[in-house]
């Protein structure tokens, strides 16, 4: 027990190592926050695109645009995705890492939020649309007012699931040299030649986070249900 | 054209891939008729019925709505079907809405009406198919009966010029089938111009001012009711009305 205190005091306390893991934390949920915001934009306009090109044969040029982005951003990984956003497009200019990193994975997350949200659309019967449509309104109107609210709330369990993955991924930051909460439990590890502690803490602090973020998604998804019946 | 004609269609053609569903059709459709179009399946009627509010797209032929060709390119569609009512066989109520806000939401989007006005003029229409009391559920709570009869109302908000109905019976539970029919009844009576698809043949018979067999894409024969049933021209539909009544 004294071994475990001691050990505890060593990785955390002394010269306030805790710090590493709080900031480290910190980097990891803005580059998660805001990857996530630009995953859903480009997921959703992606998505919208490729299932109106399915439905109306319109955008043609546009579902072409996307189908090669999708093909690329799944096709290789997000780690390589990260370098080359680091080493390649932003090589020569001082653009922060935080940015560099955020850029990435919003890339990176749009491409698989797109998949999610159209198959959401598809999900929705036909006579939906024709019934919207018959009314009066507007393709786009029709998608806004009757389409997305069902799909949205068909995909919210895989949409949860896809930044859920997205928060764990983040953890490659270190490539770039990003100080998130991965690396910060690294370089503890690297001051004091101890590993247990600190990627223990590391992975409670992931699990945690996941948890809180799967409790939220099931309040929402009850939610959500209750207005049907 | 007569200043009564609501819809006169020339030459309408539709085919899909290589078939052709829709085979020069041409007739004239007057306010305050009800035709109910009648034939076998795969005979071109939905389709045919389909065609005059655009859910269709015509390949050949024009359709003109009081006299405006609609399957120009100019023309506003949005615009058009707001005048163009349509109840489907399977509702497509909204299920993520409550029987109020489906039959408020175009009416307040598209026809400008406020919250208020929309409110009592869905009050008004649930109060008379007798589903007042629903007004706050959802459409997953209803009956199939019940469900198209919101259905039906729900068009009526938008205030159209002419109905359109899509074998509006065919998924229902046979008890059911008659308090849907009753309120269609009730809307001719009072004037409503109505296309109906349907395999009703009594309430065809009863209601109809116009019925019209469609068989392979095209018109066979069209008539009152009691002429069309009782002296049919045509051999296919004799054949036809042998194998139904």
């Amino acid at each position: 027990m004294n071994d475990f205190i001691a050990s505890f005091q060593n990785n955390f306390i002394d010269d306030n190592r805790y710090m590493y893991l709080v900031e480290g934390l910190g980097v990891t949920l803005l580059v998660t926050l805001f990857a996530a915001l630009i995953g859903i934009a480009l997921g959703f306009i992606v998505a919208i695109i490729r299932s109106t090109y399915d439905k109306t044969g319109k955008l043609k040029f546009l579902n072409v645009i996307c189908n090669i982005y999708l093909t690329v951003v799944r096709g290789t990984p997000a780690m390589v995705q990260l370098l080359i956003m680091y080493y390649v497009i932003f090589g020569s200019s001082n653009m922060d890492k935080v940015v560099v990193a955020i850029l990435s994975f919003g890339i990176n997350s749009g491409a698989y939020v797109a998949e999610i949200v159209r198959s959401g659309i598809m999900s929705i019967d036909g006579g939906q649309l024709e019934a919207g449509r018959s009314l009066g309104f507007s393709y786009a109107r029709t998608m806004w007012y009757i389409i997305m609210p069902q799909a949205f709330k068909n995909i919210l369990p895989a949409l949860a699931n896809e930044f859920i993955v997205l928060l764990k991924e983040t953890s490659i930051c270190g490539y770039i040299g990003l100080m998130d909460l991965t690396r910060g439990g690294d370089i503890i590890r690297s001051r004091t030649y101890e590993a247990f502690m600190p990627l223990i803490a590391v992975a409670l602090i992931y699990l945690a986070l996941v948890m809180v973020m799967s409790h939220f998604v099931k309040l929402l998804e009850r939610r959500l249900r209750s207005s049907e019946r | 054209m007569s200043d009564n004609s609501l819809f006169h269609i020339e030459n309408l053609c539709k085919s899909f891939g290589s078939g052709l569903v829709l085979d020069h059709i041409s007739t004239d459709i007057e306010r305050g008729e009800v035709v109910v179009i009648i034939g076998p399946s795969g005979s071109g009627k939905s389709t045919f019925l389909r065609s005059l509010n655009l859910l269709e797209m015509p390949t050949d032929g024009k359709i003109y709505y009081e006299g405006q060709n609609i399957t120009d390119k100019h023309m506003n569609i949005d615009k058009y079907r707001q005048k163009i009512g349509m109840v489907f066989q399977h509702f497509n109520l909204f299920p993520h809405m409550t029987i109020l806000k489906n039959m408020t939401l175009a009416p307040i989007k598209l026809r400008g009406l406020s919250e208020k006005e929309a409110t009592e003029l869905a009050m008004g229409y649930l109060n008379r198919v007798g589903l007042a009391d629903k007004a706050n559920t959802y459409p997953s709570q209803l009956s199939g009966g019940q469900k198209q009869r919101i259905a039906i109302v729900r068009a009526l908000c938008m205030d159209p010029d002419v109905l359109l109905f899509d074998e509006p019976t065919s998924a229902l539970d046979p008890e059911m089938v008659g308090e849907v029919l009753e309120v269609m009844k009730d809307l001719a009576e009072n004037g409503m111009t109505m296309l109906i698809v349907t395999h009703e043949m009594g309430f065809a018979k009863e209601v109809a001012s116009r019925v019209m067999f469609i068989d392979e894409g095209k018109i066979l024969e069209e008539n009152t009711p009691n002429e069309l049933f009782d002296n049919p021209q045509s051999e296919r539909l004799q054949a036809f009305l042998a194998k139904i009544l």
